[in-house]
Parts: C-alpha cells; structure tokens; sequence
C-alpha cells in the first residue's frame, strides 16, 4: 500500500500536515504525538521581524467552529531558524514554512533569509484576515496574487506553496493567478472572516472585531473550493478547511487534494493528525486501495 | 510524564451554590502529576463545541487517582458538565500550565491565600500543600461556596459584593477592615482584583503571584490565543507576550502588565 504523495518534487511519507497557526512549530504537539508519523510539519508565519499580534481575546467559539484573530505574533525569522527549524530536523517528516509579510519587500527577505535553510517547502500566507497590512491585501486581487507570487518565485530556493483565501468571488481565478505566476503549489482554503457578538457584553467576542472562521463549519465552502481550483489549474493542491478526521481527510483528495491539512481539529483532539493519518490507510485497506493517488480528485 | 489526554470517569457531582458545581472524575495518570495551581481541559460529547473548556485543579485524592473540579456554569459547555452522573465519562487534557512556587511559602512565613470568585477553587489545593501559616481571603459575590472547607488550612476571611457575609466589598477590603498582614499573596480570580492586588503587593513589598485566565483554544501552548502582557520581552514570543497556558497560569506580579 502506497501513502506517498510528491508535491513539486517533494516526497510526503503520508498526505498529513498541520495547518499553519494551529500547531506552533510542533515542539508543543511532540509531547503528545508522533511528528515522524506526519507527512509534513506546517509552521506558523514567520515574519522578518518578530510580531506581537493582536490585543485578547483572540479568539471566540461558535457553531461548529471558531474565530480566531491571532494577528500572525510570531518571533521573528532570526530566533526561528535558530530554535525551530533544529528542532524539527530532528524528525522524518517534511519541513513547510509558512511565511508572513506587510509588504512584497518583507516576504522577499524572509524567503531569501530561508534559501539556504535545510526547509523542504515554503507556503507564503496572502490570506491571513487579520492584519491590517498584508496577508489577505495581496489575496484577494488576482493581479497582486500573480505579482507577488512572481517577487517571491524570483528569490525562492524551494517550491512555493501559494495560500490562497476564500474571501474572494471566484477562487478558479485565483488559482489560475498564482499559476501564472509560477507557483508550484497551492493551498487552501485559509479561513473566511467572521464575527461573532457577545450579548451580555454588548461588544465583540474577539478584540480585533472579526476574525478567521475555522472548523467543521466550513468544510463544505473548503471542498466545493479546493474541487473548483483542481479543475482550474494543473498545479497540486494541499486541502484544508474543518478537517476533523479521516473521512474529512478523504473528502478533499477525492475532491482534487494531493495533501490536506489538520488545523482546528488539533484543538479539540491534540492526537488529531496522527489518527487521520491510520484513518486514511484503513479506509484504502477497506476499498482496496493500493495507491493514495488513485483517490486523489477522483470524483469528477 | 507527560500531559495527555484521556477518558476520564466522573466519581462525583455536587452542587455548591446558584451555579457553582464541583465534581470528583477520575483520572490517574493525570492527578498523580498535578501541582496546586495547575489546570485541566474538559472536552464537551457536543461536537458542535469544539474547543476544551480550561478547569482549575481544586483538589487531588493521589491515593484514588480523583481530582476535584469545581466550575462555574457560564455557557452551553459548562451547562453539558453539570448534568453528568456517577460513571458517566469525560474526557480531559492535562495537566496543564505551571503551579504556585510552594517554596515561597515556606515555613516561617505568612501568606495570604486571595480567591475571587471562581478563582476560588485552586486555593484550596495550595492551601492543602503550603507548609507556611496561612490566611484565607475569598471574595464573592453574594453566594458563598467551598469557604468552610478552607477552615483546617488557616484563618479564613470573607469579602462579599452585598454585604451578605463577611465585609461588604471586595477581598482587599477585607484585608484592610480585619488589618492583616503578610509577606507574600497568592491569589487567583477576576482581572480587576488581581491587578489590584498587585498595587497592593507593591505598595506594601511584599511578594505575590498572579493565577491568570484568557480564552485559551489548544491549551498547550501553540496557539497563542492566550497571551498576556508581560514586562520583558518573552524568550519563546521575542514580544511583550507571555503564554497563560504554557508559562502561567502563574506568574509573579511584577512579570505581567494587566
């Protein structure tokens, strides 16, 4: 039975990675679970300089899903390649570094900063909804995805992963944007910005007003977009969106996912990814599945 | 030892008050490791609500392997934990998050041991296992809860917001109507108070640590949901942000900025 999957020339032991945001750079889930047993580990945005993120609460629970306005808080490029990218080396999964920017000029430095990093794969966030500056600004004009995909690809020793939003009217454009820029890969979806209010309080539930929906709320929006870019472009795309367990996972390869991502779900079940991953090889054991890419956008 | 997560069984349930519930579940692995001041994650069979809801240690029974939750009701989660029964099962991440330093209670001190509210609950168990004289402030507010159990510990003094019991106001009211004195303050509770409580341990030179709260999502340390202010800048955040799961709930007052 074959797990492995190839993204742009990377080989996956299994399909499974950690959504950017959800799971820091593993140090605080490898007291719990198995990094070697993941297909890839996703960092959280990593900036060039460190971030302190938004004000709290930074987060709220809603139906079937969350909020979150985290703001991108992070350390820094210099303190991450010092401490995480170490740490993670010291397992057999693939390391993906998901990079974060206000402007083309601080994604280029950190991609450049990267270059000769021992990194399997970059994943630039255009999407993150909850910084003023950046993320989703580049995201959600199919000119700016295909420019800044361009600067980054210019300067990028390993594949690029575009991560794109689904804050926006048609996602197929967005794909294509980012392919004619020379992505190699795409991932999606990000989360789609949300606000909750609390009653008693009268005020917003989350400090920064709206935030990022995350959850099983949204895995229906998640595969009916990762099912639209598969068919608008040839580029391999990494599934996510509400991803719960092994029948979720499936979904979105049947949809037209190379790999899938494990986020909000790492919250309500830190052993989360590890269980999809076997979720995943019984279910091909079930139906005779010799080989993970026989599923792979196989409803059509 | 590690954290982990597992599927406790619920030995007890009682209520204490209006909306105050406090339940015995049974996890062994989990309460062997427990230090005063630490907290758990419950985990609602509602799959609708996804994250874990943090719970403060009120108790350990290392023998049996039981540890005693007591919460307060304040949504649907909460709401889903008050009606369980003996022998129905939940599921709880933990320990998690850094006790009290019971070595600044040692012997030969005084301390104050301040509880507001539902931050009432983890004194209980510091009170249990700090070798220091102590004295017990828990401020309310009308309903009073679990305050008779502290009696064994130490002398214990009431503060509630309508006066029903004990002074009217709140625990530094208390504080200053009974004229105690101390040399170090361990307190858990309401923001307002704690950050009262820190100008209070300022002013006077004593020593406090601060048990925090925030809406936590992982409770492990790699969200970042929860942060806090914190004076220096973090080694892990290289920010002003200090973690409430992963370096608090704990911390000591002059670290945090509220």
């Amino acid at each position: 039975m074959n797990t492995k999957v190839n993204l742009a020339g990377v080989e996956l032991n299994n399909p499974v990675m950690t959504a950017s945001g959800t799971f820091g750079s593993g140090e605080e889930y490898s007291e719990m679970i198995n990094l070697n047993h993941l297909g890839a580990v996703v960092t959280k945005g990593v900036a060039n300089v460190p971030w302190p993120g938004n004000p709290t609460p930074r987060i709220a629970e809603t139906y079937g899903g969350m909020i979150n306005a985290i703001g991108l808080q992070n350390p820094g490029m210099e303190v991450f390649i010092k401490r995480d990218i170490p740490f993670l080396k010291k397992y057999d999964t693939k390391i993906i570094v998901n990079v974060c920017g206000r402007t083309t000029e601080d994604y280029i430095e950190v991609v450049e900063r990267l270059a000769d990093e021992p990194v399997d794969m970059l994943e630039i966030n255009i999407s993150c909804p909850n910084v003023k500056e950046g993320g989703i600004a580049f995201g959600q004009d199919p000119k700016a995805v295909e420019a800044i995909t361009r600067e980054v690809k210019k300067y990028a020793k390993q594949p690029v992963i575009m991560k794109l939003s689904p804050n926006v009217t048609d996602i197929g454009v967005m794909a294509k944007a980012a392919e004619a820029g020379g992505a190699d890969v795409l991932s999606l979806i990000n989360t789609l910005t949300g606000m909750k209010i609390d009653i008693n309080r009268r005020t917003f539930a989350v400090a920064n007003k709206t935030g990022g929906l995350s959850g099983p709320a949204i895995k229906p929006i998640a595969v009916r977009m990762v099912y639209q870019a598969a068919n608008a472009v040839k580029l391999p795309i990494i599934g996510m969106g509400g991803i719960m367990n092994a029948e979720d996972a499936i979904e979105f390869i049947l949809a037209g996912a190379t790999a899938v991502s494990v986020g909000t779900a790492n919250f309500r079940n830190p052993y989360a990814a590890e269980e999809i991953v076997r979720g995943i090889e019984g279910y091909m054991k079930k139906y005779n599945v010799e080989d993970i890419r026989e599923l792979i956008g196989a409803v059509r | 030892m590690a954290k982990i997560k597992e599927i406790a069984v619920v030995a007890s349930q009682t209520r204490l008050g209006d909306d105050v519930y406090s339940m015995w579940i049974k996890t062994k692995e989990i309460t062997a490791q427990a230090v005063p001041g630490q907290f758990v994650d419950l985990y609602t069979k509602d799959g609708a609500k996804l994250l874990p809801r943090p719970i403060s240690i009120c108790e350990t029974d290392k023998d049996k392997g039981l540890l005693r939750l007591v919460y307060r009701v304040v949504g649907g989660g909460t709401e889903e934990f008050s009606h369980y029964k003996e022998g129905d099962t939940i599921e709880v991440l933990g320990p998690l998050g850094n006790g009290f330093p019971l070595e600044a209670g040692g012997k030969g001190k005084k301390a104050f041991l301040i509880g507001g509210g539902i931050g009432i609950p983890p004194m209980l168990e510091l009170a249990k296992h700090l070798p220091c004289e102590k004295q017990v402030v828990l401020g309310y507010r009308d309903v009073l809860f679990l305050n008779e159990e502290f009696s064994p510990y130490g002398d214990t003094y009431i503060a509630t917001e309508d006066g029903s019991a004990g002074t009217k106001g709140n625990v530094l009211d208390a504080i200053r109507e009974q004229g105690l004195k101390g040399d170090v303050i361990f307190a858990c509770g309401p923001t307002p108070m704690l950050k009262a409580l820190k100008a209070y341990a300022y002013e006077h030179e004593i020593e406090c640590y601060l048990s925090l709260e925030e809406k936590m999502a992982c409770g492990i340390g790699a969200c970042l949901a929860c942060v806090c202010k914190s004076k220096s800048v973090d080694e892990h955040s290289m920010v002003h942000n200090k973690r409430v799961c992963k370096e608090g709930p704990v911390f000591k007052a002059e670290e945090v900025e509220f």
